[in-house]
């Protein structure tokens, strides 16, 4: 039981604890040059305790907090009815405010808050202010109390007859162990649907329009791109033209665009390095996707001047000239390039999806 | 004549003669009006030449004495009035020092001045005019068309705008100090104007990427949404989280801490 | 043991019935209700133990009573905002009443939130108590934590609270993110979709559970209707019963107290229960009610209407998440893109993404949870501690504190970069590189310098006792010489100041074992030694009286015969006790 020594300092000596590692721990328990603990100050009066007048006063104060608690609460409950919903007014530092809001945020938060302020300064300045002292025990039980316990659990277990009959035990321990199984499997089993391949398509792809090419749309208004459009240093955010169908049919359009957004930029093809992109585009025009290759967020900061495009959420910044690779910021792979041509009609269209996913990385990405 | 005398005390005749005058300066105004924006605006020679002077005097010093652009400034040729009038008019030119991104400074021309640099820089070739102003006028919220409009606006912005300009358009940061500046200094044509140029860093949007009557809503969107009453009371810089996060830890959790510090401390 | 089945006659059992009665209607104190609820559970005496309770009384005792009210209001205003809030991504046309919005195609969930915003009368106001109470409830849960760490109070026998802390704050972090990600604006879907990003970068299994999470494909129809399950009825089923074990632990172990006249390691003094804490303690609760109640009238928070309905294609500049989970973000705004990897057979290893997300919750709350373990075994200290430290007492303790802290604000910090750099007029590049640097190099000078602080603290601590308090008043000797006045401590006023104990390093009694072999155990032991001798080497001896007597008696002195190097002599003196080389081992086994 040395473990469970307590102790206060100053007071007590013995306050070492060995432990049988082979290590001291060494305090000051033979340093008996100590101060002694002075004991508790004298009880300092405050003025309420001697002073009646200074007490009605107190009493005066907290029944004057409780009473601004009950006109809060009733300029509340007047508020509700008499404040019409599109009532404003000014209010310094706000500007035009909502008088709703604020009469009723107001008068609730002073009926709260005078409450609080009147019981805590009834505490202090009227109910007694003598500290009391309550002695401490060790935490742990006795001895005694923990044999007992001992006891009764093994006395238990025999009574149970538990190490008599193995066969109980271990069928009971396999039993409890495998049942939260089946509850688990049922949740974990059911949440969705698990064709994580659609992670690797978006409806870009022709297949989604009968194979045809697919044009590029204006987000959001859904009219499609001519290549005179896009001017030098223009950015055009993109959906493609199959979006129609799904909003068409009523269906939820956002699993499609989470992955379908593309931006599309305009600059002199000079500039663009890698031969691929510039042929994937159409007289410097070219499409990227918009989802960030990092954790998915639409990366749509184009710096017109220094061809850079930014992801707001973790900065990861992408230079256009260089086929969008990674310059900054903790995305590792460039933006997955859109091939783009122009059609008859002189629309810009995607002759074939993505060749490769979109947005984050996962695990069976290239597989 | 004696009928027109007799009816002219009756309570409506204030009412038509109002329409009278709209529909008589509405008609000339839709007469005279420049019929295309993108024409550079018929300008006096002398304006052109005010300009010239003014640009010899303020910019020839960066961007060439025929604007053709040095190492330390742009060619202004084909840039058009928009640009010019967009730069100068929010004192963004001339520079007052080299800088990663000219900023917002004290206009330093008055109006005929800046209409002058914009004529004649528009003279050099053809750009982006000065936006008409019908596509410059707010639209007010109030009938289902329009609030139909400005929630157009509201969906181009956030496609278009918000991820430069932060949603409520107080700004963002781009690389290497460069910033999208906060929108709710700026005037309906210092938008459009912006839209249409594309200054700095900020790219091209023009008229067939988002039609003048898009830009209008967009511009009517933030209109509105700045108008818009602060319903949930002070706006903490409309900076999301970080400002409301900082908020809770000085001032949320001060204030309880203070209260603390009263319950703790013994009565005088 | 009697038992029940001892067969007795009807009629004595209920002449004990009411002999019983009889009793207590006669020893009724508290009148009916009372008298009547007492003789069915008997809880008369548990009641009256717990009135008497005492509490110490300490304002920084009231941070964890701020995170437990702030909690109780996040309750009370959740269970309202239910009634109208519908966990929903159906889209629907918004018709409500705020004008930049109508007509546009909005989920459920989102047009529930604007409504109660724009067109339930007072409804804004319950939304922002709650987001507002939500965000004070983890910065006082925080604060809280930083307390119980600074002050030692997480020692025996507290650890199993600590753990239970721990944990609490882990979750209502979680809760936190679940609650403001469920109105699916334009800033919590962005947030989800960085969650999603998150989950996919799970070695093997990521896209399968991201697939688990939203029901198919992000964002899907499933993940509001989720969270909300999550968000009103598993967290807070598992954060209520947890910090009920909190709260009943806090009442076992009797609060902990800082050191002080009449104050000692086996006693608590304070105020009862009944009547000061109750009318202090409920007090506070209407005070921090009240206070977040006036902040949410004047003070707007996420005003989902500006942010817009969640899309995919659109994001807003500044997309950071609650500030809760902003250390993460952070993390993720540090880490370099190019620890991403491809392994043989064509696996993708999202190292940049996994350890700053997924990895760095369980690691930073488990280094937290493990803490009071670790330092109890390199201190080898078992014994039960309810005086609390000064935190200046126990300088290594704090100064990994602020290391830590330190560590953490720098990815906090991270995550607001972009804002920094358009606030400071700084380029976002460096500060991410400046970030990244401070990572490293921040939390050992915070050590350091913390340390540092701390001893001189102490030293001063010592002056303090040794040559009084410094009175303010100058004294003109005739001499011509100027003098400050100190004036003596009391002992009321020294105690505090000398009370501590001071640890020494651990020592290592085998270095081998028997057969001079290095046995792991030994090895186990030298590093524990190492750590111990990391914690202790560095310290400041209170002051014994005997040294106080010495000062006294050099004070007493003419003051023209006063050494020169008096107080140099007298500061060598307390360097005399740090730095102390360890002297011969004193073995008690």
């Amino acid at each position: 039981m040395n473990d469970n020594e307590t102790t206060a300092p100053g007071e007590s000596g013995a306050l070492v604890s060995a432990t049988p590692g082979g290590v001291v721990a060494q305090s000051q328990a033979d340093a008996v040059d100590r101060f002694e603990n002075p004991g508790l100050p004298p009880h300092v009066h405050r003025l309420a305790d001697d002073d009646e007048s200074a007490a009605k006063r107190a009493e005066r104060q907290v029944a004057t907090m409780f009473g601004l608690s009950m006109l809060g609460a009733l300029v509340f409950l007047v508020a509700y009815f008499v404040v019409p919903d599109e009532s404003t007014f000014y209010f310094p530092g706000i500007g035009i405010a909502s008088t709703q809001n604020v009469v009723l945020g107001v008068s609730l938060g002073i009926s709260i808050l005078m409450i609080g302020l009147g019981a805590v300064h009834w505490a202090k300045t009227l109910m007694p202010d003598t500290e009391v002292v309550e002695e401490r025990h060790l935490q742990a039980s006795s001895p005694e109390d923990r044999a007992k316990a001992v006891a009764s659990v093994s006395k238990g277990g025999e009574a149970a007859q538990l190490p008599r009959r193995p066969l109980i035990k271990y069928t009971l321990g396999g039993a409890l162990g495998l049942f939260a199984l089946p509850l688990g499997l049922q949740v974990a089993g059911s949440l969705g649907p698990t064709d994580v391949e659609e992670l690797k398509t978006t409806i870009w792809d022709p297949s989604y329009n009968d194979g045809k090419p697919i044009r590029l749309m204006r987000d959001p208004e859904m009219t499609p791109i001519k290549l005179e459009d896009v001017t030098n240093g223009s950015v055009f955010h993109v959906m493609p033209e199959t979006l129609q169908k799904f909003i068409d049919e009523g269906k939820h359009v956002l699993e499609a665009k989470a992955k379908a957004a593309v931006i599309l930029i305009r600059l002199d093809p000079e500039l663009i390095k890698v031969q691929k992109a510039r042929d994937w585009g159409v007289d410097g025009t070219v499409a990227y996707s918009k989802i960030c290759t990092h954790v998915g967020c639409a990366v749509g900061l184009y710096e017109q001047q220094t061809h850079h495009l930014l992801c707001p959420c973790h900065q990861s910044t992408f230079d256009l000239t260089e086929d969008c690779t990674v310059i900054f910021g903790p995305a590792k792979r460039p933006l997955p390039q859109l091939k783009i041509q122009v059609d008859d009609a002189g629309y810009l269209v995607a002759p074939q999806g993505f060749d490769q996913p979109v947005g984050p990385s996962f695990w069976e990405r290239l597989r | 004549m004696n009928a027109l005398a007799a009816r002219r005390r009756h309570p409506a005749a204030i009412a038509v003669l109002l329409l009278l005058g709209l529909l008589v300066t509405g008609g000339a105004y839709s007469f005279f009006a420049p019929k295309d924006a993108n024409a550079a605006p018929t300008v006096s020679a002398d304006a052109v030449q005010d300009g010239k002077n003014l640009f010899l005097a303020n910019c020839a010093s960066c961007h060439g004495v025929n604007a053709e652009g040095t190492k330390s400034g742009p060619t202004l040729v084909g840039v058009g009035a928009a640009s010019v009038d967009f730069q100068v008019s929010t004192g963004r030119m001339p520079l007052a020092g080299p800088n990663v991104q000219a900023p917002v400074n004290k206009v330093k021309f008055d109006e005929t001045e800046i209409a002058a640099l914009a004529a004649y820089v528009a003279s050099l070739g053809a750009g982006p005019g000065i936006p008409e102003e019908k596509w410059t006028t707010v639209i007010q919220p109030g009938t289902p068309e329009n609030n139909k409009a400005i929630a157009t606006g509201g969906e181009i912005f956030r496609v278009n705008c918000a991820m430069c300009h932060n949603f409520a358009g107080a700004g963002g940061a781009l690389t290497r100090g460069k910033y999208a500046p906060a929108l709710d200094e700026a005037t309906p044509r210092q938008i459009y104007e912006a839209m249409v140029t594309g200054p700095q860093s900020m790219p091209v949007f023009n008229d067939r990427n988002i039609s003048p009557e898009g830009k209008q809503q967009v511009i009517s969107y933030l209109a509105a949404q700045r108008d818009q009453t602060n319903v949930g009371g002070f706006s903490l810089g409309n900076l999301g989280p970080v400002s409301e996060g900082l908020f809770a830890w000085v001032f949320g959790l001060g204030i309880l801490i203070a209260g603390a510090v009263w319950l703790g401390k013994k009565a005088a | 043991m009697t038992t029940i089945n001892e067969s007795r006659p009807a009629q004595g059992l209920r002449a004990d019935d009411r002999r019983d009665e009889q009793v207590h209607e006669s020893t009724k104190p508290l009148g009916g209700i009372a008298g009547w609820v007492d003789d069915r559970v008997g809880a008369a005496k548990g009641v009256s133990f717990l009135l008497k309770k005492v509490f110490p009384d300490h304002w920084s005792f009231m941070l964890g009573e701020i995170a437990m009210y702030s909690m109780i209001v996040c309750l009370l205003t959740g269970a309202f905002l239910t009634f109208w809030f519908v966990p929903s991504q159906t889209l629907v046309p918004y018709d409500g009443s705020y004008i930049p919005l109508q007509g546009v195609m909005v989920s459920d969930a989102y047009r529930s939130t604007l409504d109660i915003s724009f067109d339930i009368r007072g409804g804004l106001l319950i939304r922002q108590i709650h987001h507002w109470g939500a965000l004070i409830f983890i910065v006082a849960v925080f604060a809280h934590m930083a307390r119980v760490f600074f002050t030692g109070a997480f020692r025996k026998p507290r650890e199993i609270n600590w753990v239970f802390g721990t944990i609490l704050s882990m979750l209502a972090c979680i809760e936190g993110f679940a609650g403001y990600s469920l109105p699916d604006d334009l800033l919590s879907g962005t947030g989800i979709r960085a969650m999603n990003g998150f989950v996919q970068s799970i070695p093997v299994v990521g896209s399968y559970v991201s697939y688990f999470i939203f029901g198919g494909a992000f964002p899907g129809e499933a993940i509001v209707p989720r969270l909300y399950s999550v968000h009103i009825l598993l967290i807070p089923a598992i954060l209520i019963g947890l910090f009920t074990a909190h709260i009943l632990l806090v009442f076992v172990h009797k609060h902990t107290q800082y050191p002080g006249p009449g104050r000692t390691n086996t006693n608590v003094v304070g105020y009862p229960l009944m009547p000061v804490y109750i009318a202090k303690a409920g007090g506070f609760f209407f005070m921090v009610f009240g206070v977040i109640t006036l902040i949410s009238a004047l003070f707007t928070i996420n005003p989902i209407w500006a942010y817009g309905p969640y899309d995919p294609s659109p994001v807003t500049a500044g997309s950071q998440p609650d500030w809760y989970m902003g250390f993460a973000d952070g993390a993720l705004r540090l880490l370099p893109g190019w620890f991403e990897f491809v392994s043989w057979g064509d696996f993708t290893w999202s190292m940049n993404i996994f350890p700053g997300s997924i990895l760095l919750l369980p690691i930073m709350w488990g280094v937290i949870g493990a803490y009071p373990f670790v330092e109890s075994w390199v201190t080898g200290d078992k014994r039960e501690h309810h005086l609390l430290d000064r935190p200046r007492n126990a300088p290594t303790r704090t100064a990994i504190g602020v290391a830590g802290i330190t560590m953490y604000c720098v990815l906090f910090f991270a995550a607001g970069n972009d804002l920094i750099a358009i606030k400071l007029h700084l380029s976002i590049n460096d500060i991410t590189m400046a970030l990244r640097t401070l990572f490293f190099i921040g939390p050992p000078i915070a050590f350091w310098i913390t340390k540092r602080i701390c001893l001189s603290l102490q030293r001063a601590d010592r002056e303090k006792v040794l040559h009084g308090r410094e009175t303010g008043t100058i004294w003109r000797y005739p001499d011509g010489r100027f003098e400050e006045i100190h004036a003596p401590l009391t002992p009321n006023e020294r105690w505090p100041l000398v009370q501590h104990e001071v640890p020494e390093p651990l020592q290592i009694i085998a270095e081998k074992d028997e057969n001079g072999v290095d046995s792991p155990i030994a090895r186990k032991e030298r590093l524990r030694a190492k750590l111990s001798h990391f914690y202790f080497v560095d310290r400041v001896a209170p002051v014994t009286p005997a040294e106080l007597e010495a000062a006294h008696h050099a004070h007493d002195e003419p003051h023209a015969a006063l050494p020169a190097g008096e107080h140099e002599a007298l500061e060598s003196t307390g360097a005399g006790a740090e730095r102390e080389s360890i002297k011969a081992d004193k073995r008690l086994d």
